[in-house]
């Protein structure tokens, strides 16, 4: 701080336009945290010229005047990482909303200032070096048990290191010196960290276990890899935000970072009130005792929503430092570009593609690439998955942010108007949709599923693949022109997409479906369309082929917890029905 | 106050005043031309040098002789409970003959944002007695559910039969409408008025007037005073509030005109790159506070230019609210009242609102099957121009008649016809009734063996 005392800390507003201001008589360098006008808002650096030091604030700056004062923090915007982030709700700058509430009333007013973190709470702190064991940057002391997750307390990624002179377990505030190593340095469990810079690893590794979400179109024909990228396009309407929350609810991830960019309010409030109620399937525990929640919904300032996505994804490498998984579901990054555009359109800068500001595909290439199944430096291995919903404007997918982040990203859920119209949820489009972690994943699949895994999936998409060029023909001609065979492969494909591709999130079995569940249902639509060939071959017409009643019966595994049972007999009974058929 | 006679440019719906001492950003500013007439503005940028101030009413009269005052404060909107029956103009003053509104309190127009941790999420079943709102599309308290409707379709009739018969069952709490007209003509308000006074409604409204022939740029906050209004009336003292607000399209093209004469870089079609931002702070000032009495529910209307929902006022809108409602031309051709079109239809608080504790256990599943079978019969009638009837499958024809029954039993009713979401259920069953069982793949086995008519005559008898 002294440093800055002989530059010029304070300056003065000289304009104001909007969430952007310009000051002058002020040193600045990029990105550096200001205090702007008497009522000390919020604000940061985004642009140098000559003596104009341009600023975006993140509060309303409605009643401000030129000539109030500007302070320079010499700070850059950071966030407060430590025990007290997990079941935390913040908005864009990491002020939690719930102390806003207790300060400020149920409105978001301005100037005020809110820590990430708790300095007051006490955490357990437990070493796990003693004195004497060397330690260096990113090399875990100690643990606080958060929630029933686990905190491991990190030396700094910036520090040098060094031997520990004093380490003791006990009660802690975040601030408090937890160890001193011998050169003197005193490690608190507070770490702040500048959003804008991706946190240090050691490697980056190619992804090659699959992120499980429960979600069977997701896990059996597109999946994403834990340290993946995904990306959700779909106009409004489609499900992006229900596909979202349905991934933070059951990924099996460790740890989930949610972003709220831009989004409804009630949405946000949706997942307040379900989560705590929801339980992790692996653990038992509330769900939000692994999440964090970055809510800055659409009517909250801009320049705040565009710093949401980075305050969002450094609290999830700072998990993943620890050695944890973590997915970050950032709906929707489409928001967080508009709110580039509306800024670089305040600093009048040379517009790109449909105003978008030239630099979006680099920020949004910046972004994702913080995404990555790492080694960390400690040596541990962690992973952030990144899921990013986008909004194209009229479902066009063609229009600058889906395109650069398709660029990116690995895998594609295109979302469909059209199947959610006809409520077939998840709309993810079958056709359009990819996944190009396919071959990484397939040894997972083989030895935790099964070897027969894979083949099936091949075949399930064969069958949809077909009978999109049969639809054409049936949309020409009619079904009763079709060919017997292909009579009931359109029926085999209309199973696939009924029982296997249709999930319902409301349904309290249907929301969760576990891999070996996948395998058995698509394995008995196998089945059917086994012995329906075999059958026809043993000269069964269509009719009687697709008559066979047993298998309506299917559908309702779905919402059967333990369905074992159910399954078999459903199973038995159609082998008999098709032994029938073939005395007959 | 000081008064500056230094404009230096008039360009449209801005002037820009030079020389001026620190003037705020967004204050509110008054206009005195020649003749004493004065007019309203606000602060759109502040510099030493220069200050731009976009007026609300027409600039006629304005001069470089115009007086400017600045003064010091930003727009606020005084509201009080005598507020209640009153008609004001869309700048907020008065124009039914009455007194002025004696304020309890002043308050800032552009509202701050409700806290999402502050917000409660919204469960309040609204009935409207529209089967295919309530049964397919079904609206809560708090919920911003707007209606996409295009010119020449009965929107206004829509929103009138949700005003009119809109009930929370059970509930006899008090609630209040607040009705803003942008743009609209004399006559739609006419109709408006006309029904509210019919029904009794106007003593607990608040009507906004910005007719057809009123300033373009006083649209811009006519919407604002209302919500502020109905922020109060809601959570000051309790109401639950319905605020009508149309027509949207007419408040985009009031954006766009201010945005081309500050000579913006224009976004999609003309209108201004921060317009999803500005209907966000409109539309997001619809909920439920946690610990609070009151609620806003939001039912804005737009008319989609050229019937086009992928249009950026439809798009925005639709990313932002919970759902829409469309009106259909074609359904509107063929004579079908309230000609809805579930298909893109939406309600995305739906599921909080209904099942067990709210409506019924088996609504869900009902509403997902009507929606699928009608879905696949709809498909179908293009097959059936190409081919015809004789080339469907059994199966499919059965779909094919499912959605003309759809069309004819479950979306038509009467302009005055109130069903409880019972009568919408069963109806919804009887329609279901004519497929076959094993077709309905969308409702499990209990839920069909309890409500499926052909089990409950059976119970019955």
């Amino acid at each position: 701080m002294e440093k800055t005392n002989e530059k010029r800390a304070q300056g003065v507003l000289k304009r104001i336009s909007g969430p952007v201001v310009t000051a002058v008589g002020l040193d600045a360098h990029m990105y550096d945290v200001v205090k702007v006008g008497n009522e000390e808002l919020m604000g940061e650096v985004i642009k140098i010229q000559g003596e104009n030091i341009i600023i975006q604030v993140y509060e309303d700056t409605a009643g401000i005047r030129p000539g109030e004062p500007v302070g320079n923090t010499g700070l850059s915007l950071a966030v407060e990482l430590g025990p007290g982030l997990l079941t935390s709700i913040y908005d864009g700058i990491q002020r939690p909303l719930e102390v806003l509430v207790d300060k400020m009333g149920n409105f978001i007013e301005r100037g005020v200032s809110a820590p990430g973190l708790s300095h007051e709470k006490k955490w357990e702190f437990v070493p796990t070096v003693k004195k004497g064991d060397e330690v260096k940057a990113g090399d875990v002391i100690g643990t606080v048990q958060e929630t029933n997750i686990v905190h491991k307390i990190m030396v700094p990624p910036r520090s040098k290191g060094g031997k520990v002179k004093e380490i003791s377990g006990g009660s802690f505030t975040v601030d408090e010196t937890v160890c001193v190593l011998e050169d003197g340095t005193e490690i608190v469990m507070l770490q702040r960290w500048p959003v804008r810079v991706p946190r240090p690893v050691k490697e980056k590794l190619n992804p090659d276990i699959p992120l499980i979400t429960g979600q069977r179109i997701l896990d059996g024909l597109f999946p994403i890899a834990k340290g993946g990228t995904a990306a959700i396009p779909g106009p409004f309407g489609s499900g992006k935000t229900v596909t979202q929350q349905q991934l933070a609810k059951w990924s099996d991830a460790e740890i989930v970072v949610y972003i709220g960019c831009g989004e409804r309010g009630n949405e946000m409030t949706e997942v307040l009130t379900e989560f705590p109620e929801l339980e992790d399937p692996k653990t038992g525990k509330p769900l939000m005792e692994r999440t964090v929640l970055i809510a800055n919904t659409s009517n909250m300032p801009v320049a705040a929503r565009e710093a949401s996505v980075y305050t969002g994804i450094t609290i999830a490498e700072y998990f993943r430092d620890m050695g944890y998984d973590v997915s970050l579901m950032a709906d929707s990054t489409s928001r967080w570009a508009e709110a580039m555009r509306e800024i670089s359109s305040r600093l009048e800068e040379m517009p790109g593609e449909e105003g978008y500001p030239a630099y979006l595909a680099a920020r949004l290439s910046e972004f994702y690439e913080r995404a990555g199944r790492v080694v960390s430096l400690n040596g541990e291995g962690g992973s952030v998955s990144v899921i990013g919903a986008v909004s194209p404007p009229g479902g066009d997918f063609s229009e600058p942010v889906t395109q650069n982040t398709l660029r990116i990203v690995k895998v594609f859920w295109a979302l469909d108007a059209k199947l959610s119209q006809r409520r077939h949820f998840p709309a993810i489009n079958w056709l359009n949709s990819y996944s190009l972690y396919l071959d990484a994943l397939n040894e997972w699949y083989d030895k935790e599923v099964s070897p027969e895994w894979n083949p099936l999936r091949a075949w399930a998409m064969g069958v949809l693949q077909k009978e999109a060029e049969l639809q054409e023909i049936v949309q020409l001609v009619g079904s009763d022109a079709l060919p017997d065979e292909e009579q009931v492969t359109i029926e085999v494909a209309r199973m696939i997409r009924e029982i296997f591709l249709q999930q319902n999130a409301y349904d309290a079995v249907d929301t969760f479906c576990p891999m070996s569940k996948q395998y058995d249902m698509m394995k008995a639509i196998k089945r059917y369309a086994d012995l329906a060939r075999t059958a026809q071959a043993g000269g069964a017409t269509p009719q009687q082929v697709i008559g066979v009643k047993s298998k309506n019966e299917l559908p309702q595994i779905k919402f059967i917890r333990d369905y074992e049972p159910e399954l078999e007999k459903i199973m038995k009974d159609m082998e008999a029905e098709f032994d029938a058929l073939r005395t007959v | 106050m000081k008064e500056y006679r230094t404009v230096a440019q008039i360009a449209g719906p801005l002037v820009f005043v030079e020389k001026t001492e620190p003037v705020g950003y967004s204050e509110l500013v008054n206009i005195v031309t020649a003749d004493g007439t004065v007019k309203r503005g606000q602060v759109l940028d502040t510099s030493d040098e220069i200050v731009v101030v976009q007026v609300f009413e027409t600039t006629a009269g304005i001069g470089r002789d115009s007086g400017i005052r600045f003064t010091g404060e930003t727009i606020k909107m005084p509201v009080g409970k005598d507020m209640l029956g009153r008609i004001l103009s869309g700048g907020g003053k008065p124009i039914d003959g009455g007194p002025e509104i004696v304020p309890e309190k002043r308050l800032e127009i552009t509202g701050a944002a409700i806290n999402p941790y502050a917000r409660s999420s919204p469960e309040d079943f609204i009935q409207t007695g529209i089967s295919t709102i309530d049964g397919t599309n079904t609206l809560v308290r708090g919920q911003k559910l707007p209606i996409f409707s295009a010119s020449g379709l009965p929107h206004n009739d829509v929103a009138l039969q949700i005003a009119r018969q809109a009930k929370v069952p059970g509930s006899t709490e008090e609630f209040a409408v607040v009705f803003a007209a942008m743009g609209i003509t004399r006559e739609e308000a006419n109709q408006f008025m006309a029904d509210f006074e019919k029904t009794g409604a106007l003593e607990r409204s608040v009507v906004f007037l910005n007719l057809a022939d009123d300033p373009a740029v006083e649209r811009t906050i006519t919407p604002r005073l209302a919500l502020t209004t109905a922020e109060y009336l809601a959570f000051d003292l309790g109401y639950h509030v319905l605020v009508i607000l149309t027509d949207m399209t007419n408040y985009c093209e009031a954006l766009r005109q201010i945005g081309a004469a500050r000579e913006e870089v224009p976004g999609r079609r003309g209108y201004p790159g921060y317009m999803y931002t500005d209907l966000a702070s409109i539309y997001e000032r619809a909920g439920i506070i946690k610990g609070v009495k009151g609620s806003v529910t939001q039912i804005p209307i737009l008319t989609m230019p050229g019937d086009d929902i992928t249009h950026p006022i439809p798009d925005l809108t639709g990313y932002i609210t919970e759902g829409q409602i469309v009106v259909n031309r074609d359904l509107h051709r063929k004579g079908i009242y309230p000609p809805i079109n579930v298909l893109p239809s939406l309600s995305r608080l739906m599921n909080l609102g209904i099942g067990e504790g709210h409506t019924r256990e088996d609504h869900k599943k009902v509403s997902d099957q009507l929606y699928a079978a009608y879905a696949e019969g709809n498909d179908l009638r293009g097959l059936v121009a190409i081919v015809g009837k004789d080339a469907l499958s059994e199966r499919d024809r059965m779909f094919l008649e499912f959605a003309d029954l759809f069309e004819d039993r479950f979306v038509r009713q009467g302009l005055y016809e109130d069903r409880s979401i019972e009568e919408t259920l069963d109806l919804g069953w009887e329609l279901l009734a004519t497929l076959p069982e094993e077709q309905l793949v969308r409702i499990d086995r209990e839920l069909i063996q309890k409500y499926h008519p052909k089990y409950r005559k059976k119970a019955q008898g």
